[in-house]
């Protein structure tokens, strides 16, 4: 199915959790956070939020900035 | 010199530093050590799924840190609102440095939408330092809805033109109960060293130091500046102003 | 609570550092624009007192800045000398065998109207005692609600409430509060204030606090000279002051230094304060703060009154009688405090224009009132 990730359009099996995502992705623990439809996504809760077409997935990270 | 406390933390170092316009982050890390500094900022950007750069974080991440998320790049309340809680989320820190700035040419803050996710974010547990205009009512009523500190602009970001609002920050320093942080505008270490003669509590330095010739030796002397105008508030300055008057006309039917 | 604040503030180790200011404290102070309670300290200690003709002239040009050339006139009513204190220096205490009256609805506004013939009075201050079980809220509310048919401005020198009863009060026209503190030495203040509601020192001293909570839109403060060093406990009403403003941003304060003569009724005042020392205060006070109103009362004769209505004092009273039913109902009557100034409101206006100042009736209009 597809999802959109940062705006960008990504293939995911269906029933892909945002762990799978995070792991795809090689995120690191620390200093990122996953929000799904403009709603957060907190860690302890990737393992079992499963991802739904069309969904739209912003990741960040730590940036420079003042 | 007296311990800077905010929300109950104490901290030994007045100043605060924004990790922004660094060339690398090597150059960053060694300018953030030697600086002193114990509240550093970092911001949040979308992951470049194609392109991954080195991380940042791992160059601010010191045990002397208390790091300082802010919601750059939020135009409202709302945004910044669900900014603080990926920041909360990524960082594993409720402090955070609250900026709305819907206007992209000067980064000025939305004082209303500021004192909106002020409040908002108070009620949900954040240690909420926001950056606004030097507007001494603001100010209290930033104070009023909980927030941390007040972080009133010396001059708009980036320019290094120094305390241009300075007759307002004596206000706000006058006025307030929380500790007031002059943010923005600082480019010189005297601009520093003059906000914390006038008894701000500490400057929160960026650009000065990430784009000056060698910025490791520059944050040194911003920390000397720092301490020093400290120093001197806390000893209080001789002052400038008083002439005698010789003559006196004035109270002498007090001699009746 | 200011309570709290002043827990953290010695009283002997302010005292001692007042009296080891030297003159260059003086002038650094001179020198700023914004002062500390510590420069306040330096301009009102012995160090200072070369310095008063300085400072006359700095208290002079801050207080033309800020208010121009007008004084702010007002009259007091005492409705009531009925009291349930025992303050060893009243004449209004519990244990002194006087009348007691508490003016009828009839009398107060005999008396409203009496004092309107006296002179455009707009700002009124209404006094009592504290009895609250014969003369308590209801009966001030009653008050204040007759009073705004004469007057556009109402002030309250009365027992500290809760915040809840100023609220309930400024709903009734209420603008302003005075209430003096009389001393912050909290080790002798029961000395002074033995019984009654009085002698609970937090209570009084945090009544600022409600009325800053109840927003208040006036608050007036101040310390009874005669009873503790005045240097100290001016001090601490500097401090009380910068925490209230801090606090409280939205009211506007004014301060009062009440000095006891020695000549005055039955108690001898512990330390008497000479014309010298009370003008080297309101200039350091002027120098202190730029916009506090700061007040004299009739208790200062009129010659005093009129060399510092040029030099700071920006708030007067005239004409007052200090006893209930004054104007009108019961001239005769017993005097809280000696008045001291005894010319008629038309005199005091007539002296006050001869110095170039403004005497301003009316600043307020119930058209303002929330």
């Amino acid at each position: 199915m597809k999802i959109q990730v940062n705006n960008k359009e990504t293939e995911v099996p269906t029933g892909a959790t945002v762990s799978l995502l995070a792991a795809r992705f090689d995120l690191p623990d620390k200093g990122t956070a996953i929000a799904v439809n403009n709603r957060l996504v907190p860690h302890i809760r990737w393992d079992s939020y499963i991802l739904v077409e069309n969904d739209s997935v912003v990741i960040i990270k730590a940036a420079c900035g003042g | 010199m007296e311990k800077l406390v905010i929300a109950g933390k104490e901290f030994a170092s007045r100043l605060f530093l924004g990790t922004g316009k660094f060339n690398s982050n090597e150059r960053m890390e060694e300018a953030i050590l030697a600086s002193g500094s114990e509240m550093v900022t970092v911001a949040m950007k979308r992951i470049d799924l194609d392109n991954r750069d080195d991380d940042m974080l791992a160059h601010i991440q010191h045990s002397h840190i208390q790091l300082l998320p802010n919601t750059s790049g939020v135009r409202n309340a709302e945004e910044a609102v669900f900014a603080a809680q990926m920041a909360r989320e990524a960082f594993g820190t409720n402090w955070l440095k609250l900026e709305i700035h819907p206007d992209p040419r000067y980064l000025l803050p939305d004082p209303i939408e500021t004192l909106k996710a002020t409040e908002e974010l108070v009620k949900a547990g954040f240690v909420v330092l926001p950056y606004c205009q030097a507007d001494p009512v603001l100010c209290k009523r930033l104070e009023e809805a909980g927030a941390a500190t007040v972080m009133p602009l010396g001059a708009p970001i980036g320019t290094n033109k120094g305390l241009q609002t300075r007759e307002f920050l004596r206000i706000i320093i006058e006025q307030a109960t929380v500790p007031v942080v002059v943010d923005a505008g600082i480019g010189a270490p005297s601009h520093a060293a003059e906000a914390m003669e006038m008894g701000a509590s500490a400057v929160l330095v960026n650009t000065a130091i990430a784009v000056a010739g060698n910025p490791t030796e520059m944050a040194r002397a911003f920390k000397l500046a720092v301490e020093s105008g400290r120093m001197a508030y806390e000893a209080q300055l001789a002052a400038s102003g008083f002439t005698a008057v010789a003559s006196s006309p004035l109270t002498a039917f007090l001699n009746d | 609570m200011f309570s709290e604040e002043l827990e953290k503030i010695s009283w002997d180790a302010s005292t001692e550092a007042i009296y080891a200011k030297t003159a260059a404290d003086v002038e650094r102070a001179l020198g700023k624009e914004r002062l500390e309670v510590d420069d306040f300290m330096a301009l009102i200690s012995p160090a200072a007192v070369p310095y008063l003709e300085p400072m006359a002239a700095l208290s002079r040009n801050y207080t033309q800045q800020r208010f121009g050339k007008t004084i702010s006139m007002f009259i007091p009513l005492y409705i009531t000398n009925s009291c349930t204190n025992s303050c060893i220096y009243c004449g209004f205490q519990h244990n002194n065998p006087i009348p007691r009256v508490i003016l009828t609805e009839k009398e107060i506004v005999d008396e409203y109207e009496a004092i309107k013939r006296l002179g455009p009075f707009e700002n009124l201050l209404l006094v009592t005692g504290e009895n609250p079980a014969a003369a308590g809220v209801d009966y001030i509310e009653r008050a204040l609600q007759l009073a705004r048919p004469y007057f556009s401005n109402l002030q309250i020198e009365v027992m500290p409430l809760k915040a809840e009863e100023y609220e309930r009060l400024t709903r009734s026209g209420l603008n302003g509060v005075i209430c003096f503190q009389e001393t912050y030495n909290r080790a002798n203040y029961k000395t002074y204030h033995p019984r009654g509601m009085k002698s609970k020192f937090e209570w009084r001293v945090n009544g600022f606090d409600r009325m800053g909570q109840a927003g208040i839109h006036k608050i007036g403060m101040g310390v009874l000279i005669g009873l503790e060093d005045w240097r100290t406990d001016v001090t601490m009403m500097a401090h009380h002051l910068r925490y209230l403003q801090k606090h409280y941003w939205k009211t506007k304060y004014s301060v009062n230094f009440p000095r006891m003569r020695p000549s005055e009724g039955h108690f001898q005042p512990n330390v008497v304060m000479s014309d010298r020392e009370l003008a080297q205060l309101t200039f350091a006070f002027r120098i202190f703060d730029h916009d506090v109103d700061i007040s004299y009362s009739t208790r200062e004769s009129a010659s005093f009154r009129n060399h510092m209505a040029t030099l700071g004092v920006t708030t007067m009273s005239a004409e007052s009688k200090t006893e209930p039913g004054g104007y009108y109902t019961y001239p005769q009557a017993l005097e809280q405090f000696a008045v001291n100034d005894n010319r008629t409101a038309v005199e005091v206006e007539r002296d006050l224009r001869l110095l170039g100042r403004e005497p301003v009736y009316k600043d307020w209009d119930q058209v303002f009132d929330r």
